[in-house]
Parts: structure tokens; C-alpha cells; sequence
């Protein structure tokens, strides 16, 4: 048996890295303000807008791929535009699988950071404030540092989720090899081809690994933050 | 530098509605039971609650004032605060907690009042450590050093050994003092404790169910309570008997156990209302050593049998606790001159004596 990842599957697994790592962090700072605004704002709509932005989660992934597609597409107003005027192409692109990874995957990292925030004492934000620290300074030295742990969570858990997605993904951008054939993209192809039984397994293991791994970093990077929050 | 602070405010089936001023350093404690408002008021002198009125003027800076609609943020009012729980900030050391407030002071203390500070506060040796490794009795020095190193123009404590046991409270009491007695920024100090009050505080407002009911010295308000007298004393240079000390107040004086303090330094003495006994006509032939001539100020039940005969004895409020059959048959009433008898053993040094370096800048 040979081990060997072959080129198709090598190009899977970067493009599902590459995919996954630009959608958690381009997604990280609007989880970061929502989670923000979620945890410390009191105004009117506030469950509103939580259950809005936890839509994703209840959402079929193929609805959210859909909408993206009406919305994004070369032919929708806002894709066009986007294309005509930025150059910014989302459909049939590696850059819309992102998209439409950080949009499923958002939730999580909203949820992570948000129970980090709510189990801050907003003593320590009252202190800083006795001491001279004006609002974005408290933002910067106290409730951001000391939120870290869920940040790194919601980022880690969000990763593996990213890794995992496929529904939104073959509906807005499609499956293209090298382009938008993620590692679960290429582990349905593989199926759907006869004698590809052998090369979908080999891919499933590789996911799993991957998962394993993200599951322990989180575990390990989360304790470490921990460690050194708690002085 | 003068504090003046008038506030009102509703809650919950609660009003808060007060006036004070504070025109003197030292430390003004904030005395009441619980739920009579004290934190309240702590928090809107701070910035941390907005009263639905009140007007705030620190050293001629209105930090509020509801009918103009000012409300200076709480970052900007430079009012350090003392809580109850340290609220060191976990992901720093201990010295980056201590220059937090320093880092962003308008006018930093130097690095020899930094230093002051720190020998102050006996910080030094925890310089390096985070806050989790500290013990309750260290939170709260460290809390305190970080307040007064952000040069504030008043600090706020509220309750700041409340959470501390008996032996944590020894521990800093005497850093408490040092830092009044330094006499460099105004305290505001929220307590329900008679014993932290008679220790620390040089005036006293009285807070119950949210109105201010008395102020005035510390030594005025122990003599209207039933904790017994404090009175400040110093101590004299005069060679004392055997084992004994010689203390000089404005009743005369004082014979007490030996304390190891040099003459001229400044002691708080508390002596009990049930150690003093009453005599009509000067006693011979007594063990007891101090036999003080005073004038009955007046008389409250305390109990069935017993009766609290305040004195003045030179001035200075004393207070004996008889029982009622005593005060009976020695027909004593409001005016009568009678003899307070105090034995020296009773004033424990350990307990009672407070020292006091320099004296305090003015009496109410």
C-alpha cells in the first residue's frame, strides 16, 4: 500500500487548509464585535440579532450555499458590481468557498468568544476604569486579553468545522478540481466515480487526523492561555 | 481640597438621599449598617452609578451635576477606588498592576514616590509574582498600592477588609494607618465596623437607610455609641512608675501598661464602658491608677438593669456602663461631677493603643 499523498489529493487538502484559515480569520473580527456587542450591549432587539446571527448553525448548508449564489453570483446586483468594480470574484472561486465557510462556521467562534466575555468579571473593567483607562484602552489592555482562551477555542473549533463543509460550499462555488475541491468535496467525487473507494478512504483518514489534531491543539493552545491569564 | 456631595437616588424600594462634605485630609469613614447606602454613594462618587440627582465637586471640579447634565466619565474623574475584593487584573504581575493606573496618570508620580509607595505598602519582594500566587492580606496591599499610585485626588475604599479574616485585617490595619498618617491624598472609607472606624477614621458620617444621620470626629461619635471611649492621647515624657506608660489628653491622665513608644508620639486609646466605674466623692486607698474628674452628660438605659452614664472629662466623651441600681442610689443625673475610675490593666496596648506618628490636622 503506498502512503504517498498523490497531487489531486495534496491540492485538496492545501486548498481545504487554505480555505478554512482565511475563513475563521477573516470571520474573527466580526465574531469578536458581535460577540462584543452581544455580551455587553443592553438594546432593544439584542435576542433578535443573536438568533439572526446563529441562523447559520439551524440553516441546511445548501440554503445558505443558495442564497449566496442569489446574492454573490456573477449575475446577482451585488456579485456583479463586485466583479465589475473590485474584481472581486466570489462564484465558482476559492475565495466564495471562504465565504461561505465563515459564514457556516461563524457561529462558533461568536459562541466561544462570547461565554469568555460573560464569565469576565466586569469588576476588573470598572477597576481599569478608576484608574484612567478610557473605554477602547479597557477593550485593548483587559476584556480582549483576558478573552483569549475563548478566542483561541472559537477559532480552532470553527477551523475543524470549516474543514467539514460541503453543502454551502458545492452550491455557491461548485466542485472544481484545484479551484473549489475541498477534501470533502473530494471524498464525494471520489465516491461518486467507480473504483474510487480506496482514494475516498485514504481521504476520510486524512480528515480524521486533521480533526484529531485540531481537537488536541485546541485543548493544549486553550490551556496554555489559561495558564497565562491566571498569573 | 474640599469634596462636596449631594446625591439622590431610587432603587428598588430603596432611596438614597444625602449631603456631605469633606474639607479636611485623612480618613472621613462612611459608617452604617449594611444596605444603608454606603456603596451607593462610593459609586457615584467614582462614576461607576449615575444618580437619578446630585452634584460631585472634587477641588473646585464639578464631576457631576444632573441639573446641567455633567457627568464626567469614571476614566477621567482621577477618584482612585479600593474594592471590597482586590480586582487585580489576573493576566499582569503584580508590578503591572501596580503602574496601570500610573501609566495613565495625568501627573505620574515619580520613581522615588513609586518607590515610597511600594516600600510603604511592603511590596517589593512581590514585584515579580501574578496575583493568583498572592495571599487576601497581599491582594489587598497591592490593590491599594495601584490605586495610589494612579495619583488620585481622593480614594475610595469600600469595606476593603470586609472579606478578609481577623488575622489578614492585623496585617493591614497598620498599613492603612501609615497611609493616613502620610497623609498625602483624602480617604473616603466605607466600613460597618466600629473597630476598623475607631482605628482609622478621623471623621465619621453616619449612614442609615440612606440618609447621613450624624457627622462629626471619630471621638465624638465612639462616645454616642455604646463600644466604649476613643480617645487620642500622647504619650508623656514624664519618667512613668513601674511597667507603666503616662498618657497626656485633655482629661488629664492616663495610667496604662507599658508601651514601647518614645514621649510625644500619638496614641488612640479605647477604653470599654463596662472598665470604668463611677465614684461621687474621690476614692483613697483604690489599686486602681487613674481616678478622673468628670461631669455626667447623660444617662441611657442599656438593657433591664444597666444604664450608660456618658462623661465629659475635660471635654472628652468617656462612657461607663453601671447598672441601674447603682445610678439609683447614687442619685446621678445630667451636670453631676462625679469621678470616672479606670484601672490600667483594663486598657490593653495590644488591643486598644494605636500609634499615631504625627498629629492629626485638626479636630471637628
Amino acid at each position: 500500500m503506498n502512503f504517498t499523498l498523490t497531487p489531486a489529493e495534496t491540492e485538496a487538502l492545501l486548498l481545504s487548509l487554505k480555505v478554512s484559515t482565511v475563513a475563521v480569520f477573516c470571520a474573527l473580527p466580526f465574531a469578536l464585535a458581535a460577540a462584543l456587542l452581544l455580551a455587553r450591549g443592553r438594546f432593544f432587539g439584542r435576542n433578535l440579532l443573536n438568533g439572526l446571527l446563529h441562523l447559520p448553525l439551524v440553516l441546511p448548508p445548501v440554503v445558505i450555499g443558495y442564497l449566496l449564489l442569489v446574492v454573490l453570483g456573477t449575475r446577482a446586483p451585488l456579485g456583479a458590481w463586485l466583479l465589475d468594480n473590485l474584481g472581486i470574484r466570489f462564484a465558482f472561486s476559492w475565495i466564495g468557498a471562504a465565504l461561505a465557510s465563515a459564514i457556516i462556521t461563524f457561529p462558533f467562534q461568536l459562541r466561544a468568544i462570547r461565554l469568555s466575555l460573560e464569565a469576565a468579571d466586569p469588576g476588573l473593567s470598572a477597576a481599569a476604569a478608576t484608574l484612567g483607562a478610557s473605554r477602547l484602552d479597557r477593550l485593548a489592555t483587559i476584556t480582549l486579553p483576558l478573552a483569549i482562551p475563548g478566542i483561541i477555542s472559537g477559532l480552532i473549533t470553527a477551523f475543524a468545522a470549516s474543514l467539514g463543509e460541503f453543502g454551502a460550499i458545492i452550491t455557491f462555488v461548485s466542485n472544481i478540481p484545484g479551484v473549489t475541491r475541498t477534501l470533502p468535496l473530494a471524498i464525494f467525487t471520489a465516491i461518486q466515480s467507480p473504483g474510487g473507494e480506496w482514494e475516498a478512504a485514504r481521504l476520510c483518514a486524512i480528515s480524521v487526523a486533521i480533526a484529531i489534531v485540531a481537537v488536541l491543539a485546541a485543548e493544549l493552545l486553550t490551556a496554555r492561555a489559561r495558564t497565562a491569564i491566571a498569573r | 481640597m474640599t469634596v462636596e456631595i449631594s446625591l439622590q437616588h431610587e432603587f428598588s424600594g430603596f432611596s438614597l438621599d444625602c449631603a456631605f462634605a469633606i474639607d479636611r485630609p485623612g480618613i472621613s469613614a462612611l459608617f452604617g449598617p449594611s444596605g444603608a447606602g454606603k456603596t451607593t454613594i462610593v459609586n457615584a462618587v467614582a462614576g461607576l452609578l449615575r444618580p437619578k440627582q446630585g452634584r460631585i465637586v472634587v477641588d473646585g471640579q464639578v464631576l457631576l451635576d444632573t441639573g446641567k447634565r455633567i457627568c464626567v466619565p469614571v476614566f477621567r474623574r482621577n477618584i482612585g477606588y479600593v474594592f471590597q475584593e482586590a480586582r487585580l487584573f489576573p493576566h499582569m504581575s503584580v508590578d503591572e498592576n501596580l503602574r496601570y493606573g500610573w501609566r495613565r496618570s495625568e501627573h505620574p508620580a515619580s520613581e522615588g514616590e513609586i518607590a515610597h509607595v511600594i516600600a510603604m505598602l511592603g511590596l517589593d519582594h512581590l514585584r515579580a509574582r501574578g496575583p493568583s500566587k498572592l495571599s487576601g492580606g497581599e491582594k489587598s496591599r497591592v490593590a491599594l498600592g495601584r490605586a495610589l499610585l494612579s495619583s488620585p485626588r481622593l480614594l475610595l475604599l469600600d469595606e476593603p477588609l470586609a472579606a478578609l479574616d481577623n488575622a489578614r485585617k492585623d496585617e493591614i490595619m497598620p498599613y492603612l494607618e501609615r497611609l493616613r498618617d502620610d497623609a498625602r491624598v483624602p480617604m473616603l472609607y466605607v466600613s460597618h465596623s466600629l473597630e476598623e472606624v475607631s482605628r482609622l477614621a478621623d471623621r465619621v458620617i453616619r449612614v442609615e437607610h440612606g440618609r447621613v444621620v450624624a457627622q462629626g470626629s471619630v471621638f465624638d461619635l465612639m462616645a454616642e455609641t455604646t463600644f466604649g471611649a476613643v480617645i487620642e492621647a500622647k504619650v508623656s515624657s514624664k519618667r512613668p512608675p513601674d511597667g507603666l506608660s503616662v498618657l497626656v489628653f485633655d482629661g488629664g491622665e492616663l495610667i496604662v501598661p507599658r508601651l514601647k513608644r518614645p514621649g510625644g508620639v500619638r496614641v488612640r486609646v479605647r477604653i470599654r464602658a463596662e472598665d470604668v466605674m463611677l465614684a461621687l466623692e474621690e476614692p483613697g486607698g483604690i489599686s486602681a491608677n487613674n481616678v478622673l474628674p468628670a461631669a455626667i452628660a447623660d444617662i441611657r438605659d442599656h438593657g433591664e438593669a444597666q444604664a450608660d452614664v456618658r462623661l465629659s472629662c475635660g471635654g472628652v466623651g468617656l462612657l461607663a456602663r453601671i447598672t441601674r441600681a447603682s445610678a439609683t442610689r447614687l442619685q446621678l443625673r445630667p451636670g453631676k461631677n462625679v469621678y470616672a475610675i479606670v484601672k490600667a490593666v483594663t486598657v490593653d496596648p495590644q488591643v486598644t493603643l494605636w500609634e499615631r506618628e504625627t498629629p492629626p490636622a485638626s479636630k471637628a
